[in-house]
């Protein structure tokens, strides 16, 4: 990306729908922190929650000092962007922008794209639920969003090898409209990498570790959902008719994909279940993310059916696999992240009021071959080899210095009151005091 | 003295209240319980992951009386709670050696 200090118009309508949608997005981390805190047991639902706001925290401001400028800035080799060159967001002043055209102010841009950098941090937790350390869990935070997130991001966003001059650039232009490879793809092989190097939880897959509170997660799904339009009809950097159908499709996509696994349960476990609607309403926004502006209603339709069947049947694995992926993050996120990324391949389309980059073409159902859907597949398994070899380096590196686990004892008696010094609830752990981890 | 205690349905809980005031019982003691006989437990699924859960939900009702109501009671309390269901709960009956009122520091039948 080129640094244009001028030539720019302020757009103060487009301006004003960026600075609500980062604000939406922002709001998402917390929801989330709702949505995985419900899930857990009520011994551990803070440490849950924690993990999600420490991330929006230290993220934060590791996206002003060097990540905006790693991304975004410059290029080395078409991995990572100059973290130097906007060290601090020195040199960027009220009057740059980034995107001219947009008529939307760099500062604006800069902390639209925070809140990505922190919710696709925060998302991985659900790998690990209930067992590790909250310091640990900090420091695996900021590292992954510097040799992970961000080189992930410049490489997809920020002219690098999965943009439009990348590896398919013989083939075509990827698509990724608000970050099914860059999020989704990325968070969920994490967490299947931090599940593989962590470890089970005491009990997986024996004893039960039903939801505690399945409100909260109905209210962290709600939140999602509802700052979910700020990333997909956000991403279009403007109040225009394409962000109005990213707007449509974040909506029918969604509600789709939560019918189709409330159905799917009901033919295989015998009831439609509020956390089968919580899940399959998140399955179908991660789906939607990659292709909310570039593919018509029809389309939408499609992914959002076919995300709710699969990330419904997906959620099993883990059983039968023997990770405990806790929340489900690959089975929500990865296999919703891939859905999405592949079946723009299938209904990418440039007719009406669809988007989608210069270079990129229509999908195999509405006449353009099988181009853009070879480009999609090799994107998602860069974006899978990458994240999960550099995720896996980075978690064994901390398990042989801090370590991840709390002890068993910890572990079993609820790692809230161990780590954090408090419970959530009166009747939890009374009596119990242990203090032998200080994260 | 005896002390009737019954484990009962919750929905029925309210029924078995009005049939004992009816009967003349003026006062018992009512808490949450959980357990189970043959009925075993009932299973829950989440994600897909099917939970046994072998504890349900109980109430336990126990009335202090004199010796010749005791059988007056049981029947009352079975009555009331009875669905003809599996899980429809016991009632026993014990024997109290004493009775003692906070207020007066009355002691035995007077202190019903």
């Amino acid at each position: 990306m080129v640094l244009a200090t001028d030539a720019f118009a302020l757009d103060s309508g487009n301006t004003a729908w960026m600075l609500m949608s980062a604000s939406l997005v922002l709001l998402m981390t917390p929801g989330l922190a709702f949505f995985y805190g419900g899930m857990v047991r009520g011994k551990s639902v803070l440490n849950m929650m924690m993990m999600s706001f420490g991330a929006i925290g230290l993220v934060g401001l590791i996206w002003v000092i060097y990540g905006y400028s790693a991304t975004f800035s410059g290029d080395i080799g078409g991995i990572i962007g100059n973290p130097f060159e906007l060290f601090g967001l020195a040199g960027l002043t009220d009057d740059d922008s980034l995107m001219v055209s947009t008529g939307v102010p760099a500062l604006v841009a800069v902390g639209y794209q925070a809140t990505f950098a922190i919710i696709t941090v925060a998302l991985i937790s659900g790998a690990i639920a209930d067992r590790v350390k909250f310091g640990t869990w900090m420091v695996f935070a900021g590292v992954w969003v510097t040799l992970v997130y961000i080189p992930v991001a410049h490489m997809v966003w920020g002219g690098g090898l999965l943009g439009a001059d990348g590896i398919t650039s013989a083939l075509s232009t990827p698509i990724d409209f608000a970050g099914g490879t860059v999020v989704h793809i990325n968070a969920g092989v994490a967490g299947l990498a931090l599940a593989l190097v962590i470890g089970k939880r005491k009990g997986f897959g024996s004893e039960p570790m039903r939801p505690h509170n399945l409100p909260f997660v109905m209210l962290g799904a709600a939140l999602l959902w509802f700052g979910w339009f700020g990333f997909n009809a956000g991403s279009e950097f403007g109040a225009d008719g394409v962000s109005g159908r990213a707007w449509l499709n974040t909506l029918v996509a969604t509600g789709v994909a939560m019918l189709a696994w409330l159905v799917t349960e009901k033919f295989r476990d015998g009831h439609a279940t509020s956390l089968g609607a919580a899940s399959g309403v998140v399955a179908g926004l991660v789906a939607i993310t990659p292709a909310a502006a570039a593919v018509d209603t029809f389309g939408a339709i499609a992914i959002g059916l076919v995300a709710g069947v699969l990330c419904a049947l997906a959620v099993g694995l883990k059983y039968r696999f023997g990770y405990d992926d806790s929340l489900d993050v690959v089975g929500v996120h990865l296999v919703g992240g891939i859905v999405g990324t592949v079946l723009i391949g299938f209904f990418a389309t440039d007719q009406n009021s669809a988007w989608y980059p210069e270079g990129a073409v229509n999908g195999l159902f509405y006449g353009g071959g099988l181009t853009q859907l070879g480009t999609q597949v090799i994107v998602a398994l860069a974006a899978v080899v990458f994240s999960l070899v550099v995720t896996l380096v980075i978690a064994y590196v901390l398990k042989v210095t801090m370590g991840w686990r709390v002890s068993e004892e910890v572990e079993v008696s609820g790692i809230d009151l161990a780590v954090h010094g408090e419970t959530a609830y009166e009747n939890i752990a009374q009596g119990s005091v242990i203090k032998e981890v200080r994260a | 003295m005896k002390l009737v205690t019954g484990i009962i349905q919750p929905h029925r809980l309210d029924d078995v209240k009005s049939a004992l005031e009816a009967a003349g019982v003026r006062g018992m003691t009512v808490s949450e319980a959980s357990g189970y006989g043959r009925q075993k437990g009932h299973t829950e699924v989440y994600r897909g992951a099917e939970y046994t859960v072998d504890l349900v939900p109980k109430v336990r009702i126990e009335v202090l009386v004199d010796d010749e109501d005791s059988a007056t009671v049981t029947d009352v309390i079975v009555k009331a709670a009875q669905t003809g269901k599996i899980g429809d709960g016991k009632v026993w009956t014990v024997t109290v050696d004493d009775v003692a009122r906070v207020r007066t520091g009355e002691h035995g039948a007077g202190a019903l």
